[in-house]
């Protein structure tokens, strides 16, 4: 299968989830025998095309424009939509990422082609690839293929691949520079500055033990329950991205693909039910416990111990047993 | 400011899911749906753009019978009208088959602002508004979390990974995603219940916006997930499940002290 990677960064810096998606097109392209391609639009990033040609793969392509730098859906849209209709790959993969969010539906729109977002796996069975992904955040998994004529569109979420896997090449891949054609008024989004939220008064990357809530806490009052366990454990409290939402914790206690990514030693997880975009922010944590009454609930996958039971009866007997053995 | 809302109606976040005998889609008897949960935003944010300047808001969705319930429950926040593109079988459509049908029903409207949610928490495509945004050839931007308007364009704040965030501007008209979190979202009134009852919901049969289907992706089977990692269940009354919790963590995992 020809199969065309499509890798992010931003800025000169790489979106590393690119990495991920690499290793996942390298066994894709073993599995199914076939060229592999990557390309790098953006403007001044030779050198990370180069950096990209030491990793196993047929030829890097340098999409390089004026108008690709800033980052915006229109650009994008007509530079890639020009690449991949010359270059006419099978399978155009991405990383699963927030800049790809925005134009890869519009691109797949414009081919009139399928896009599988947010994939998880895939297998490669009777000569088709059947991609894994999640439905009903997370709570099942889905078998999904392409129907209809390539190319076919896909993009892979972060931490479903390991970047740790990838091959370097005995050489380094041929590196060509490919040009597309864009004028002004095509561009119709006006991008602005980037800009983070007031500093951050917590760094919550520090945290030995971090005590996360999600909606099964029910109400803001009941959040000091949390924050005692999390006290008497030495740990800090955090959450999930509702409860931010609702303005319970500020943002900056937010765990997730739009919050904070933390490992801490220990990661106590009370009513959240685990769906991806929270668990790309937790997951490497060394030890997870779940407490939610749902068996079902998808945060049982990653979790290392699990409390099937009400969250109101689980943590008021955890701070009691804590506060003896610390009086004792 | 004519704007339009897509509210996609999806199981409640409680809901019991089973899988159903095709295994392709989840059990629908017994079980309560919602409106999704960031289209209710996209909705609260279409209403208080139009307190502030004026307009219509019209609701749309797309779904089996259960979903005009879903408009209804628009139309008592304050949507002026709604239009209901009817298939009992809207779960086998493709991302690009519901886009192109919700296309269809919007174009002739000429909205000068269609919002959508930025994912729905059922099929979680991730990916129909911006479908739309191209569909109906308008400029998108994805995951707002705050909206300007200021005369013939919109100044935004975009999400964008790890705590950051970007300014953008768009022209109008324009399609955008809204990210839950942008407003805090009002409740119906009794008032607004009873006026629902007058507002007009036009159903549209999808047959009728898109006669034939040649899907672009096939949903083969969904089932529950393998687990990676080897969970162990603790169990019994709180006081030795909390205790058992603590020994473990202390001995087992020696993540914490054993003093
Ligand atoms: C682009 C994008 C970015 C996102 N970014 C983030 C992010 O950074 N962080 C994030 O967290 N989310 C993020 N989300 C949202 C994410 O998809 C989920 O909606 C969210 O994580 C769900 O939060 P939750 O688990 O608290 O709530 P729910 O999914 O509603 O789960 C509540 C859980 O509590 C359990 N429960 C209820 N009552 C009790 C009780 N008494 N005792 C025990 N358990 C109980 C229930 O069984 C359920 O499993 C993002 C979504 C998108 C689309
Ligand atoms: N059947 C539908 N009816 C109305 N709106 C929909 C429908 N499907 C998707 N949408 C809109 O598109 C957004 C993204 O959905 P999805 O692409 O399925 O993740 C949702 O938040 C809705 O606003």
């Amino acid at each position: 299968m020809r199969i065309l990677l499509i890798a992010e960064q931003r800025q000169g810096k790489w979106n590393k989830v690119s990495f991920e998606t690499l290793a996942a097109a390298q066994q894709l392209a073993t599995e199914t025998g076939g060229r592999l391609v990557a390309a790098l639009p953006g403007q001044g990033i030779r050198a990370l095309a180069e950096e990209l040609a030491g990793y196993r793969l047929d030829e890097v392509l340098v999409v390089e424009h004026e108008r690709l730098e800033p980052y915006t859906a229109d650009g994008f849209t007509l530079a890639l939509r020009q690449l991949i209709e010359r270059e006419a790959p099978e399978l155009v993969l991405l990383p699963h990422t927030y800049q790809v969010r925005d134009f890869a539906p519009k691109l797949a729109a414009a081919l009139g082609r399928a896009l599988l977002a947010d994939c998880i796996g895939y297998r490669y069975e009777n000569g088709r690839v059947v991609f894994v992904r999640q439905m009903f955040q997370g709570r099942t998994a889905a078998d999904v293929t392409f129907a209809g004529p390539p190319p076919w569109l896909a993009t892979i979420q972060a931490g479903a691949f390991r970047a740790d896997q990838l091959e370097r090449g005995s050489s380094p891949a041929p590196v060509r520079a490919v040009s597309v054609e864009l004028s002004p008024e095509q561009i119709r989004v006006r991008p602005g500055e980037l800009f983070r939220e007031a500093k951050q008064a917590v760094d919550l990357t520090q945290a030995p033990v971090i005590v996360a809530v999600g909606r099964g806490i029910k109400e803001k009052e009941n959040i000091a329950l949390a924050e005692k366990l999390a006290k008497l454990l030495g740990g800090e409290l955090a959450a999930s991205r509702p409860i931010c939402d609702e303005g319970w914790l500020p943002m900056e206690r937010q765990i997730g693909s739009s919050g904070q990514t933390v490992a801490p030693k220990l990661y106590i997880a009370l009513g959240i039910s685990g769906a991806i975009q929270h668990v790309v922010g937790m997951k490497g944590s060394r030890t997870i416990v779940a407490i939610n009454k749902d068996p079902n609930a998808p945060i049982f996958e990653i979790a290392d111990y699990g409390i099937v039971a009400d969250l109101f009866e689980i943590v008021p007997a955890l701070n009691e047993a804590l506060e003896q053995s610390a009086s004792s | 400011m004519k704007i339009a809302v897509c509210v996609k109606q999806v199981p409640a976040k409680d809901a019991p899911l089973h899988i159903a005998p095709d295994g392709t889609w989840i059990r629908e008897t017994d079980i309560s749906f919602e409106m999704n949960e960031p289209d209710s935003y996209a909705l609260e944010e279409a209403l208080r753009l139009k307190e502030k300047h004026g307009g219509e808001v019209v609701a749309i969705s797309l779904g089996p019978e259960r979903a005009k319930q879903t408009l209804k429950e628009a139309l008592a926040k304050g949507a002026d009208r709604a239009i209901h593109i009817a298939d009992e079988e809207f779960y086998r459509l493709d991302p690009l088959a519901a886009a192109q049908a919700l296309a269809r029903a919007l174009e002739p409207e000429r909205c000068d602002l269609v919002l959508t949610g930025l994912q729905s928490d059922d099929h979680g495509f991730g990916q129909t508004g911006v479908l739309l945004a191209e569909l109906l050839g308008l400029p998108h931007a994805t995951i707002i979390m705050s909206i300007e308007v200021q005369d013939g364009s919109l100044r935004l704040k975009r999400e964008l990974e790890a705590g950051w965030f970007q300014w953008i501007e768009l022209p109008l008209p324009a399609l955008l995603t809204i990210q839950s979190g942008i407003n805090k979202v009002r409740y119906a009134t009794l008032k607004g219940i009873m006026a629902a009852k007058k507002k007009e919901i036009r159903t549209i049969p999808r047959t009728e916006l898109l006669p034939s289907l040649a899907p672009t992706q096939k949903l083969e089977r969904i089932y529950v997930p393998e687990k990676t990692k080897k969970t162990e269940f603790l169990q019994g009354p709180p006081k030795e499940v909390a205790a058992k919790l603590l020994e473990k963590l202390k001995h087992e995992a020696r993540v914490l002290g054993s003093s």
